[in-house]
């Protein structure tokens, strides 16, 4: 293929050029071609397309979106926000730390192993170039049904891309989440989280500020993977037919991004850069608009000296590639021989491709012909923004009137048959077979991880503060009602971090959706964003940044609405948390919370292909009196154990109790049932000595939290009203099903 | 007492390795692959990771690092090496003590608290112990199953050069169980668990892996 430069687009206005098979729209390049007064060169196009698709745009969202920005609350501790690569929260004593989530999820779907694999690379990317050493990782998982066919071949291959990649660049993986439903078996979830730390004075931004600066390009070299990642797979619902779309999936190679990550913090440490991206969807068309954009206004870029792993490929493609392990920086000219210098200490291949403009140009040449000439804020965030149609959908209302018919056990038979029945189920099932491919040890200062209700990381050794993290979706209460599943999923996660004292601080989140195009899943997107922003409000709690994925739909099928909602809290002290379990027999157990019919959206419900009902509440002010409740418990020393309450209602949570230290309990309930199925919101058990009972019921009436004494620990059963439950028998259902399933 | 700490490109578990030699008491030293000084350190750690990714075959790079050099002449005459998991892989590249790591027999990478019987408390490392003294440590790796030909585990099982064993089930298929195994002299061992992962039980399972690290000086001061 010839080269298409500038010149030549102007002297030929009126040649073909293939905007539909790179992901725009006619209106689309219409304004592309008015925004340049000509047609855009073939490598401009490919810039716009990847930059304008719905991945790197927000385009459909954006209007949703700012609500973030209108709802948020005044706080101190937003040092950056939304728009950054990651926002960053101080968290005292001079730390400031960072977190994001992100999805990779339809190149999971394509490619396991990879896609998952460089789904945590590009988060960890994320987190490096706000100046931040990566502490840990997490991530949230959705697959179709446990025993499918295709959860077989997908399942194995994300585990081991998540370890695979996070195990080689030492970061412990603390926590996240595996969820079976027939919704997502053509459109599994792979969401990962990655937090860092850092001083105050550390943080970095995504600017090319000063002309006659340096553009270098330094980590691995540019391939042929990946090209439209953006556009031709993240930005369209996958049909049965058409080519196969592997080669826009991206090839990851830890080892490179372990080595790029040292090299990184040594090159912050000197103080050697003046702004800095890394390259993740969209490659050097994000890096080189976004940089540009965020600082002096311009940049020249020589194309032709980005080093190369296949000769052969085409400027169009160096712009699109998305390969893996790439950081573009910004450097002072009096400072590129100490940065080339750790490059070479490291082994890190880099490059001085371009330098600073003045002005409002983004000029990229090849081999001396201009083949890029535009303004780069329109490339990075002029995009098109679409008010898409959003309408109810039909469903919404009929689920509502479904009236649920389930069993409800009342014999100690049946009490213990559905306490092993939920204990074994997918979704409830111990998960250490995925979670034991995850290193969980390594850097040393993990403090909580899998299955503790949040991840916890010291982050100082001296005065042991510390920060926790937790993710949660309950996708069938957002189904039901996507306001009120967005505020719960928000309250779940807050009071994952509260139930080890940690106390709550910002948000961050990642929306998995159907396609745009359809205004029921509009609607769902639109309905979460509004539940999830007066949520945030109404906590106090900032949102710190996120992700958009849509087009998680197979046909004409959406996935259920999925927004992933990551809580960052802080505590003092680790050493003093709460842990999730007890360890000794004659302590007290509590119910925190009062417990009413919530079986919609159930696991129990779903075990029995009982969708319908209506969706819990959210009581914000009541979760944020239990939250306050939770963390004086620590600080007061009351509690021995605390474990929150969620999918499998108290049914889970003492089976997971029980089991954590192979110390029984017996428990006595009143409408039997009920109290172990219903999943009712903002509820919490706690274990606590005989003497911090009084405390215990203070706290508890000063908070207005109901208390309801469960039973003693002890003994090596669970036994409910009768109903005894060997701990073995309990253990051999919790823990054979994923070995089982999958080998 | 100073204890080396050699960082190669991908390895994780330097950090954690020079803070249980400060927990133990001594002082860790910042070790680089590509400097042939051993800076006068009394003894030396290779520690955990993914050096050079493992690539080729897990250590057969790192084993020609030009630090190398010197870590094997000194540990020929005497000086106490540990190398732990990735460091293990390297010391049986390096031929400093007999046979291979190979691919774990369920074929996952496997993090879990691994109970472990020490079997021989007469190595640098391993003194601070009681014979069968049983330990919870971190385990994980993904090629940790120990192998060697028949006479040579006869050889290390009489010579008692076995100095760990995992209890229970096999987790990675390691032949007799093999956790860990010494040299001759009993100043090199390989250890494929993570003791350096339990130095403190808020970030371990245990504080039984110090034991490593406060043999070594012990057996430095004598």
């Amino acid at each position: 293929m010839s080269l298409d430069t500038v010149a030549i687009a102007k002297a030929n206005p009126d040649t073909t050029q293939p905007f539909a098979e790179l992901g725009l729209k006619p209106d689309e390049y219409a304004s592309i071609k008015e925004i340049l007064g000509r047609r855009p060169t073939s490598s401009e196009l490919a810039m716009y397309s990847v930059m304008w698709s719905e991945h790197c745009s927000y385009k459909s969202s954006k209007v949703h979106l700012k609500q973030f920005g209108e709802k948020a609350v005044k706080t101190d501790a937003l040092l950056v926000g939304i728009g950054e690569n990651a926002g960053v929260v101080d968290v005292g004593q001079g730390y400031a730390v960072t977190f994001k989530i992100e999805s990779h999820n339809h190149p999971s779907f394509i490619e396991p192993y990879q896609g998952a694999a460089t789904g945590v690379g590009g988060i960890v990317r994320d987190i490096l170039t706000m100046g931040a050493r990566p502490i840990a990782v997490m991530d949230p998982l959705r697959f179709g049904p446990a025993d499918a066919a295709d959860t077989r071949r997908v399942l194995p291959g994300i585990i081991a891309g998540v370890g695979g990649y996070g195990n080689c660049l030492g970061l412990p993986n603390i926590g996240g989440e595996v969820v079976f439903d027939e919704a997502y078996l053509g459109n599994p979830l792979v969401n990962a989280l990655c937090v860092g730390v850092m001083k105050h004075s550390d943080i970095k931004l995504a600017k090319a500020a000063g002309a006659g600066n340096l553009v270098v390009l330094y980590g691995a070299k540019t391939g042929g993977d990946g090209i439209g990642g953006v556009s031709v797979l993240a930005s369209e619902t996958f049909e049965s037919k058409g080519p196969a779309k592997r080669p826009a999936v991206q090839v990851g190679d830890p080892f490179v991004e372990k080595v790029l990550i040292e090299c990184s913090l040594e090159i912050f440490a000197e103080d050697l850069v003046v702004g800095i991206q890394d390259l993740g969807g969209a490659g050097l068309s994000c890096a080189t608009s976004e940089l540009a954009s965020g600082g002096s206004g311009g940049m020249k870029v020589q194309l032709d000296k980005v080093p190369l792993r296949d000769p052969s490929l085409s400027p169009e493609e160096i712009l699109m590639s998305e390969s893996q392990e790439r950081m573009c920086a910004i450097v002072e000219p009096s400072k590129i021989a100490r940065f080339l210098e750790i490059c070479e200490k490291w082994d890190v291949t880099v490059t001085v491709i371009g330098e600073v403009t003045d002005g409002n140009h983004l000029e990229i040449t090849w081999n001396g012909e201009l083949i890029v000439d535009v303004p780069p804020r329109t490339v990075a965030h002029d995009g098109p923004v679409y008010n898409r149609p959003l309408a109810k959908p039909a469903y919404i209302d009929l689920a509502a009137k479904e009236i649920l018919n389930l069993p409800m056990p009342v014999t100690p038979d049946e009490i213990k048959a559905t306490v092993l029945k939920l204990a074994a189920t997918p979704n409830l099932a111990d998960k250490s077979w995925v979670t034991d491919q995850y290193d969980r040890y390594v850097q040393g200062n993990s403090i909580q991880a899998q299955p503790d209700d949040s991840g916890m990381v010291r982050i100082d050794e001296k005065t042991h503060l510390g920060v926790a993290i937790a993710t949660d979706a309950n996708a069938n209460w957002s189904y039901l009602n996507p306001y009120e599943g967005a505020k719960l999923a928000l309250a779940e996660a807050a009071r994952n971090i509260a139930t080890a004292g940690a106390k709550p601080l910002a948000v961050t989140n990642c929306l998995n959706f159907g396609s745009p195009e359809d205004p029921g899943v509009m609607w769902q997107f639109a309905e979460s964003v509004r539940g999830l922003a007066d949520g945030c409000l109404e906590m106090g709690l900032p949102v710190t940044g996120g992700n958009v994925s849509f087009y998680n739909q197979t046909g004409a099928v959406a996935i259920l609405p999925t927004p992933v909602i990551g809580v960052l809290g802080v505590i003092d002290d680790v050493r003093t948390r709460t842990p999730m379990s007890f360890n000794r027999a004659g302590l007290e157990l509590y119910l925190l919370g009062e417990t009413e019919n919530d079986l919609a959206g159930s696991e129990w419900a779903y075990m029995h292909g009982q969708r319908g009902g209506v969706a819990p509440v959210a009581d914000l002010q009541r979760e944020m009196r239990l939250i306050d409740l939770l963390v004086a418990g620590r600080t007061k020393k009351i509690f021995t154990a605390a474990h929150d309450l969620s999918q499998g209602g108290l049914s889970a949570t003492l089976t997971e109790m029980v089991l954590r230290y192979n110390v029984g309990a017996t428990i006595e309930l009143e409408n039997v049932g009920i109290s172990l199925l219903s999943e009712t919101p903002g509820r919490v058990v706690v274990a606590v000595e005989s003497a911090q009972v009084s405390a215990l019921e203070k706290e508890a009436a000063q908070q207005k939290i109901a208390l309801t004494r469960i039973g003693v620990t002890g003994g090596d059963s669970l036994t409910i009203n009768g109903a005894v439950i060997a701990l073995p028998e309990l253990r051999k259902a919790h823990t054979d099903t994923f070995p089982k399933l999958f080998g | 007492m100073k204890i080396g700490v050699v960082t190669f490109p991908g390895t994780l578990d330097d950090r954690d390795a020079a803070r249980a030699v400060r927990y133990a008491g001594g002082i860790a030293v910042a070790l680089w692959h590509n400097d042939a000084d051993l800076h006068g350190v009394d003894a030396v750690i290779l520690p955990g990771g993914f050096s050079y990714g493992d690539y080729l075959r897990c250590g057969a790079i790192s084993r020609f690092s030009p630090v190398m050099e010197p870590i094997i002449d000194a540990a020929n005459g005497g000086m106490p090496l540990l190398g732990i998991c990735n460091g293990f892989q390297v010391l049986a590249e390096a031929h400093l003590i007999p046979g291979a790591l190979t691919r774990n027999h369920e074929l996952h990478f496997l993090c879990r608290d691994q109970k472990l019987t020490i079997e021989n408390t007469d190595t640098a490392w391993t003194s601070s112990f009681t014979q069968g003294q049983e330990i919870l440590i971190p385990l994980k790796n993904g090629e940790g199953a120990y192998m060697c030909d028949d006479e040579t585990l006869a050889m290390l099982e009489g010579e008692g050069r076995i100095i760990a064993r995992y209890v229970g089930e096999n987790p990675n298929g390691s032949r007799n169980l093999i956790a860990g195994i010494t040299n001759e002299r009993g100043n090199v061992v390989g250890l494929m668990p993570h003791p350096e992962h339990a130095i403190d039980s808020l970030t371990g399972p245990s504080a039984d892996g110090l034991g490593f690290f406060t043999s070594v000086l012990k057996a430095l001061v004598k």
